[in-house]
């Protein structure tokens, strides 16, 4: 096979083939997504509920169709890809790029190229990073692997089913499960506050009478072969379990759906630096790594609620590759971090994707994705230049479940000279 | 008669809690919507509430087992489990394509239920 690229981009999910559609449109003509299922589509082929799409299509599609529609539009710009390849490893050689991947028709091989796009996604909080007591038995699934399960594989996990964790997959898969015939006895939440949408709770819980359970969490599993029962009770506000609120629950199946996390293997053996708060690789305003030609999009660089919004991301990711290559033979010697402007976040914002800004690189405004780290209402999210407030926006409700964006504008970053950070942080009205 | 009823807009991700006033049963105020989509919704929700659903079907002879699937509109939310029920023996045959019907009028609703995604033949 043909071993030297433009762009080689990790990952043929929604972020991968959003990104390699863009680079291509940008006039990247040699680029070549490497996708390790035996389809293109990635997460998306087994979230088979609708509701994808609403900001893209402006209409409600399943996850399946999403991912067609970036599909189609790759096929019709043949985008070159490889299924069932794993990448193995990244490293530099100079400006260059070497992507280590495997395949059975290929065996191992090393690929050389200008610019990659990371766009491996996330996976799940598994078991073992959740500190719950009891035995091993069978019949305790993270909630994406039943859905993986049910939807894509037929096989139901399970009759009767607990549910640790109120986010997004745990509700859709509370659902899912009652639609195949099990029975959701409830979903229990450590939190005082759901980590998924108002709507999933409203159409996958109360629609069908599953309660859930705020600040509460699993105290032990019973069943040593196969579950036979948990035991959730109620927490304190420093999450720990408060005596004598014990509830027992029989049943042979228990989800987890206790957060996800960027999968950056690949981007840490690189070098990228890595933020501690989102897991995934620290991004200047063209959402380029600290590895300089190595972009990240999706959930891979931060973990997204929306598809929507992880595809515009992945073709900004998309087009900043492609002017990197266009810039390929520039002299980048004065392209140094230190003419970045750090955005420090404070004050109830737990982070921001991009971290930092150059100036001189951004186009005229640069959208800025935050979460929050508890729930906020009627309160302001400002950026303050020195003393100078910048941006005041007013938000009616903000929670961690929902990631928040604002625009910053170039004419507020290149004003003043000699800047090197903005801050942003929540203010109360 | 004067009734309130305390709603999540389910339309999109803001979530918006509304507020729909009901005289009589008849629906007279719907607020706290952000777009027109939520009035219909807060609307229909009290009188006449429906739900797509997504589920799946067995599939012979393709490389997945599986074929997910989905009502082509809205049924009324009472009729949800049934239609589950009657996609528990619908079987199709690869390859099926993304829109083909695997089941007409669901339930006596008058909705076809559609595939969402290809299977090709193994």
């Amino acid at each position: 096979m043909k071993n030297t690229f433009d762009l080689i981009i990790v990952g043929g999910g929604p972020a991968g083939l959003a990104a390699g559609i863009q680079a291509k449109k940008a006039g990247v003509e040699d680029l070549l997504i490497l996708e390790r299922d035996h389809e293109l589509g990635g997460i998306l082929n087994q979230c088979i509920h609708n509701g994808f799409g609403l900001h893209t299509f402006k209409e409600e599609l399943t996850g399946p169709e999403y991912a067609q529609r970036y599909i189609d539009q790759a096929m019709e710009l043949e985008i070159p890809y490889k299924l069932n390849t794993m990448v193995l490893d990244i490293a530099r050689e100079g400006n260059e790029k070497i992507v280590t991947i495997m395949n059975r028709e290929d065996g191992l091989v090393f690929l050389r190229t200008k610019a990659v796009i990371l766009a491996m996604g996330c996976r799940e909080r598994p078991r073992g990073a959740l500190n719950i007591p009891g035995y091993r038995p069978a019949g305790i699934y993270t909630a994406g692997t039943a859905q993986r399960l049910v939807n894509m594989e037929g096989y139901m996990p399970g009759r009767e089913v607990v549910i640790l964790g109120s986010g997004d997959i745990g509700l859709i898969m509370a659902r899912r499960m009652t639609l195949e015939g099990a029975k959701v006895k409830v979903v229990a939440e450590l939190m005082p506050y759901s980590g998924g949408l108002q709507r999933n709770i409203v159409q996958c819980l109360e629609d069908f009478h599953i309660p859930l359970k705020l600040s509460h969490t699993v105290v032990d599993i019973r069943g040593k072969e196969r579950v036979t029962g948990i035991t959730i009770a109620q927490v304190d506000e420093n999450r720990k379990p408060i005596p004598g609120t014990e509830e027992f629950y029989s049943c042979d199946t228990l989800l987890l759906s206790c957060g996800l996390i960027p999968e950056n293997e690949l981007s840490g053996k690189l070098g990228a630096r890595l933020s501690p708060v989102t897991s995934g690789p620290v991004v200047n305003e063209s959402l380029e790594t600290s590895v300089e030609g190595v972009f990240a999009c999706g959930n891979v660089l931060h973990v997204h609620d929306l598809v929507d919004y992880v595809s515009e991301e992945a073709g900004r990711a998309g087009s900043h590759a492609a002017e990197y290559i266009r810039d390929w033979d520039k002299d980048r010697s004065r392209d140094n971090k230190e003419n970045a402007v750090r955005i420090q976040t404070e004050g109830g914002i737990r982070y921001s994707v991009p971290q930092m800004i150059r100036p001189e690189h951004m186009e005229d405004t640069v959208t800025v994705r935050f979460r929050v780290g508890r729930v906020f209402q009627d309160v302001y999210v400002s950026v303050y230049r020195g003393e100078e407030r910048i941006l005041h926006k007013k938000r009616r409700k903000m929670a961690p479940g929902e990631m928040e964006q604002l625009v910053l504008k170039k004419s507020d970053l290149t004003a003043a000279g000699g800047l090197d950070k903005i801050v942003m942080k929540v203010e109360e009205a | 008669m004067t009734e309130t009823r305390e709603l999540i807009c389910i339309n999109c991700p803001l979530g918006c809690g509304l507020t729909v006033t009901l005289k009589d049963k008849e629906v007279v105020k719907v607020e706290g919507n952000t777009c027109p989509k939520g009035e219909a919704y807060g609307k229909k929700e009290v009188t006449d509430p429906t739900r797509i659903v997504t589920s799946t079907v067995r599939v012979s002879g393709g490389v997945l087992p599986v074929v997910s699937v989905k009502t082509a509109s809205d049924i009324p939310k009472g009729k949800i489990m049934d239609c589950a029920e009657a996609l528990k023996s619908v079987q199709v045959q690869a390859p099926v394509a993304a829109g083909d019907v695997v089941l007409e009028n669901v339930c006596g609703t008058g909705v076809s239920v559609i595939a969402t995604k290809n299977v090709s033949a193994a």
